[in-house]
């Protein structure tokens, strides 16, 4: 028990350490630049210690949890040898988290009333505007999921399918409309929360682990690269046809 | 107080699916029992708890210092009326900053960053990584808020970034390669997108012939490239020095 809790106190100071520079970065810029008091100082030590206390417990729970189920899943699909249920799950995972992705659902309501403003679509096609373009997304993120395991399996080389995605993104900005290929570059980025990221690691680097002539250092990343890159041409495909 | 049972259920919402598709598919595709069940139980429950906390935190005492911020450094009181692309430093060395700050509390790079140590074996540091990813999206952040006051189009950064990219990755150390790649997507997510999103639609609302909606976007693509770049040119720079000093033995 004393063991525990020294480790407990050995990675709430670790998180601290984490947390220090977004601390001082807005406590300098508040203080000498804008010379302007902290406000709210109570609420602010309260809800840092909330982070501090969330991000050591997301740490812990990740390694006892989340990491462990991607990799064993990824071995027990191996094991089965069935690689059409294996890319099922893939695309399921991908969709999966994103369909209901807070950030994207922000993404896609303010794109479509960018399109509203810019005139594309009128008053009342906004929500299935909005809706459409997050099911494209996910979609994306969902096959991209699938492109990954699928690269892994067949041990293809990331950098083919990277270089072919940079080309897809380069020639769908040609054509598409302007308003919408700020949003496009953003949702690439958005598209992988803080639970996706984890399991979609340990399911690469499982799958890589346990297939004969894999490395997992080249083979098991290389997921999430491809999980920002589709969701980019997805966005702009999907201006260019509405 | 704080209220908290709805944060915990909408995180819920985040965790339900994920769990869903994972333990459906464990037992009935897969027939096959979890491996330490109770652990991998405690461990969810742990991140669930985990990630409501520090959402609730960053939005109860650093977001809206850091928004208000934000507006304050791109408001004409700051930067004066006389302006031009220069007058904004202040704006680029608080990007910088804030990027770099953000990207080192980045839950989801600490996960990438712990997966890539046990994978390489020690070799690839969890917290050299984050600092170099961190280096980049700073450098990104803040180029895209000059890009956002010069008005310059956003295509030509990105596209002269993948040539560069692309580039680097002919001449980089192939076990790097993928990973480097990783960490253009997750230097994004839970601290670094509200924060930087508040950057770009305060600075593209202030500067005249800004349009918010189509400028204030963008900057999380920079924050998305840029780490690539550093990651590679830090593993070329690393092999390099390795090279020389073996060839001096």
């Amino acid at each position: 028990m004393k063991k525990t809790f020294f480790v407990f106190l050995n990675s709430l100071l670790n998180s601290a350490k984490d947390l220090a520079p977004i601390v001082l970065v807005i406590g300098f810029f508040q203080l000498v630049v804008l010379q302007q008091n902290i406000p709210n100082f109570a609420d602010i030590i309260i809800g840092t210690g909330f982070v501090l206390l969330g991000l050591t417990l997301f740490v812990y729970g990740l390694n006892l949890g989340l990491f462990p189920i991607g990799e064993a899943l990824a071995f027990a699909f191996v094991k089965k040898g069935s690689l059409v249920w294996l890319l099922i799950f893939a695309f399921a995972l991908g969709f999966g988290t994103t369909v209901a992705e807070p950030a994207l659902i922000a993404v896609a309501n303010e794109a479509a009333n960018v399109a509203q403003l810019g005139g594309i679509i009128d008053n009342e096609a906004v929500d299935n505007y909005a809706q459409t373009l997050r099911y494209t997304v996910a979609i994306s993120v969902g096959l991209s999921v699938l492109l990954g395991a699928l690269r892994i399996i067949k041990g293809w080389a990331l950098t083919y399918l990277i270089i072919g995605g940079y080309s897809l993104v380069i020639i769908a900005t040609i054509f598409a409309p302007e308003f919408i290929i700020g949003i496009a570059y953003d949702a690439g980025g958005v598209t992988t929360s803080t639970i996706t990221v984890p399991l979609v690691t340990a399911l690469g680097v499982g799958l890589a682990s346990s297939i004969r002539g894999r490395n997992p250092m080249t083979d098991g990343f290389g997921m999430i690269a491809i999980a920002s890159l589709l969701p980019i041409v997805a966005v702009m495909i999907f201006g260019i046809l509405w | 107080m704080v209220n908290l049972l709805q944060p915990f259920i909408d995180m819920l919402g985040d965790v339900a699916p994920i769990a869903l598709v994972l333990f459906g598919f464990q037992l009935l595709i897969l027939k096959q029992k979890i491996p330490n069940l109770k652990k991998v139980i405690i461990g969810f429950i742990l991140v669930w708890i985990g990630l409501t906390l520090f959402i609730v935190g960053l939005e109860k005492a650093l977001f809206p210092l850091g928004k208000l911020m934000a507006d304050q450094l791109t408001s004409v009181d700051f930067i004066g009326t006389n302006t031009n692309w220069g007058s904004y430093y202040w704006v680029y060395i608080f990007a910088f900053a804030i990027g770099f700050a953000t990207t080192i509390a980045e839950p989801s790079l600490l996960a990438v960053a712990i997966k890539a140590n046990q994978v390489s074996g020690g070799f690839i540091k969890v917290w050299s990584l984050r600092m170099v990813v961190a280096f980049g999206v700073a450098v990104g952040i803040s180029l895209g808020s000059f890009r956002i006051v010069a008005g310059l189009p956003i295509h030509y950064f990105i596209i002269a970034g993948y040539v560069v990219v692309l580039i680097q990755t002919y001449f980089a150390p192939k076990n790097i390669i993928a990973l480097a790649y990783d960490t253009g997507g997750v230097t994004t997510s839970t601290v670094t997108v509200p924060l930087v999103a508040a950057l770009g639609l305060g600075l593209a609302s202030t500067i005249e012939g800004r349009n918010p909606i189509i400028d204030g976007f963008g900057l999380i693509a920079f924050a998305s490239l840029f780490p690539i770049m550093s990651v590679l040119a830090y593993a070329q720079i690393t092999n390099f020095l390795n090279r020389r000093k073996n060839d001096a033995l």
